[in-house]
């Protein structure tokens, strides 16, 4: 031990284990280029160079890998959705989770806590009871819970706020948290190994269509051409679509979220309110991660602002009144590419070789394997899978949208 | 605390006010497709830039139009909605 140290300690050829590839040249062509380095660029780049052999792939990053909406989420991943379609879809990716560490042999801390959905009024107790059956006829586990149920999962909550008392709750049992940097290292490092190539501040700047086909992409790096082109870019799905000329049903809000100082476990599932606009849950560092709804207008910034903390810490105290001490540590924002049914935009696009993962707003962490796993499927088949058919684009055109609204705008 | 200033009530706490999107034109019902309906119900600009946009001072109900910069959380101009001539939708 102490002879280690003393020797990687003064020698330079310290030998830990680069992971993540520096950023090579750039080839001047690649059989796909996925526009976006985060959990889901990198996910499906995984997805495509395991299970469908195509390896000549480049990830386009204008920042750092993961250093967007990935590395600003607060990680609930949960399956407790409205319609089937969606119950499926994120049930699958809730499996995918499950076994990822194993998977892709990086430990993803994978933390099974639970997710507890508060009602304080008869209206979301009938939109809970909703989704408990709703979910329950898709074969996951969803239970209705009393106020004395509720006491002996969370015991610390305060069951009568004032004006909005605690009337029953959602109880979901499978619900979990990750790492969210380890879910992007990993499938990014298990992609590069596989021989996909990550390219990290290249910024993708233009994109020339000839007819129906992208057949260059521009970036501050250099020009590559492509066979089929996926965007992955989140809060900036709109200004990329417009490098190709397409308009999307999606506005980009800031989404804000804060941590506390660490303190000792009481918090063992996650808890929250969408009457509060809060939810809330303890980090495997003890830090209790604090999120709510998303800012009022539309804004590509990530400022932070002063009402949207105190409502948060308002919130929060009214549930746990003692907290009140607890210090915030850190607080940040993302920019979430929300669309008109709080469900994703995943499939093809009007343009033959442009492919679409976006609009996943404020709820898209937990379907970072399911959307690489059938995007790649979709793509290399040239087929749209079952699964994520309903998430089609040309949904808006025949009116055929996937309400989430109810289980998703204040609990993610 | 971030200030807008209402054409009817001057500078106001900008809690007080909703925003209602961008400005964009209408199609005429009578001679639009169902395609171009669609896109007209759901798509929107999303510009990362200078936008003009429908505003609501919540406690007089009074509306009128903005411009804001999307990048920079800057408030541009407030102005009241013209009574004849274009609402000046920005591409
Ligand atoms: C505060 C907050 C809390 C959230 N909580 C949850 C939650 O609890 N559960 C959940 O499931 N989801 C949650 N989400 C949503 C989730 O974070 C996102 O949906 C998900 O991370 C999106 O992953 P992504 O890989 O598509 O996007 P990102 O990780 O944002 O990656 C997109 C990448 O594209 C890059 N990019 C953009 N433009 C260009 C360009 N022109 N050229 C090259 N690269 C470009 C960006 O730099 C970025 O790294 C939350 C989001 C926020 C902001």
């Amino acid at each position: 031990m102490v002879f280690a140290l003393l020797k990687y300690g003064l020698s330079k050829a310290y030998p830990a284990r680069e992971e993540i590839p520096r950023t090579p040249d750039l080839k001047s062509h690649y059989d796909v280029v996925i526009v976006g380095g985060g959990g889901h660029g990198a996910s499906l780049a995984y997805h495509l160079a395991k299970h469908h052999g195509i390896k000549n792939i480049a990830i386009l990053e204008k920042g750092y890998l993961g250093g967007g909406n990935t590395a600003r989420n607060t990680t609930v991943i949960r399956s407790n959705y409205t319609d089937q379609r969606s119950i499926r879809f994120y049930a699958r990716s809730l499996r995918l989770y499950e076994a990822l560490s194993n998977e892709l042999d990086y430990n993803m801390m994978y933390s099974r806590r639970g997710q507890l959905t508060l009602s304080h009024s008869d209206g979301v107790s009938r939109s809970l009871r909703l989704r408990a059956d709703a979910g329950n006829f898709c074969g996951e586990a969803n239970e209705i819970v009393d106020r004395k149920q509720i006491k002996d999962l969370v015991p610390s909550l305060n069951l009568d706020i004032k004006g909005m008392p605690i009337l029953g709750g959602l109880w979901h049992p499978n619900a979990a948290i990750a790492r969210h940097d380890a879910v992007v290292w990993g499938y990014a490092i298990r992609a590069c190994e596989r021989g996909v190539e990550l390219h990290q501040r290249t910024e993708v700047v233009g994109m020339d269509v000839v007819g129906d086909k992208v057949t260059r992409v521009r970036t501050n790096r250099g020009d590559v051409s492509a066979g089929i082109v996926v965007q992955c870019v989140a809060g900036y799905s709109s200004v990329v679509a417009k490098m190709v000329g397409l308009k999307l049903p999606i506005r980009s809000y800031p989404l804000q979220a804060m941590v506390t100082h660490p303190i000792k476990p009481f918090l063992d599932p996650m808890v929250s309110s969408t009457a509060l606009h809060c939810y809330i849950s303890q980090s495997a560092r003890g830090e209790l991660v604090i999120g709510g709804s998303s800012d009022p207008y539309e804004l590509y910034n990530t400022r932070s602002t002063l009402e949207l903390k105190e409502s948060l810490a308002a919130s929060a105290l009214e549930m746990f009144p003692f907290i009140g001490e607890l210090k915030v540590l850190r607080q940040w924002a993302g920019i979430t590419d929300m669309t008109p049914d709080y469900s994703p935009i995943m499939g093809r696009s009007p343009l033959s070789n442009y492919w679409l993962d976006a609009g996943w707003g404020t709820w898209g962490f937990k379907a970072t394997p399911a959307s690489g796993f059938f995007l790649a499927k979709a793509i290399s088949d040239n087929r749209i899978p079952e699964e994520i058919q309903p998430f089609q684009l040309d949904r808006f055109e025949r009116f055929d949208l996937v309400n989430e609204m109810g289980a998703t705008a204040a609990s993610h | 605390m971030k200030i807008m200033t209402c054409p009817l009530n001057g500078p106001r706490n900008i809690t007080e006010f909703q925003c209602h999107g961008e400005v964009h034109q209408q199609p005429d019902p009578a001679t639009t497709g169902d395609k171009e309906w669609a896109a007209y119900i759901w798509m929107s600009n999303n510009t990362a830039g200078v936008v003009r946009e429908w505003w609501c001072h919540t406690p007089t109900n009074f509306w009128f139009l903005a411009e804001r910069n999307t990048m920079t959380d800057e408030i541009l101009a407030t102005f009241p909605i013209p009574a004849d001539g274009p609402l000046g939708e920005v591409l």
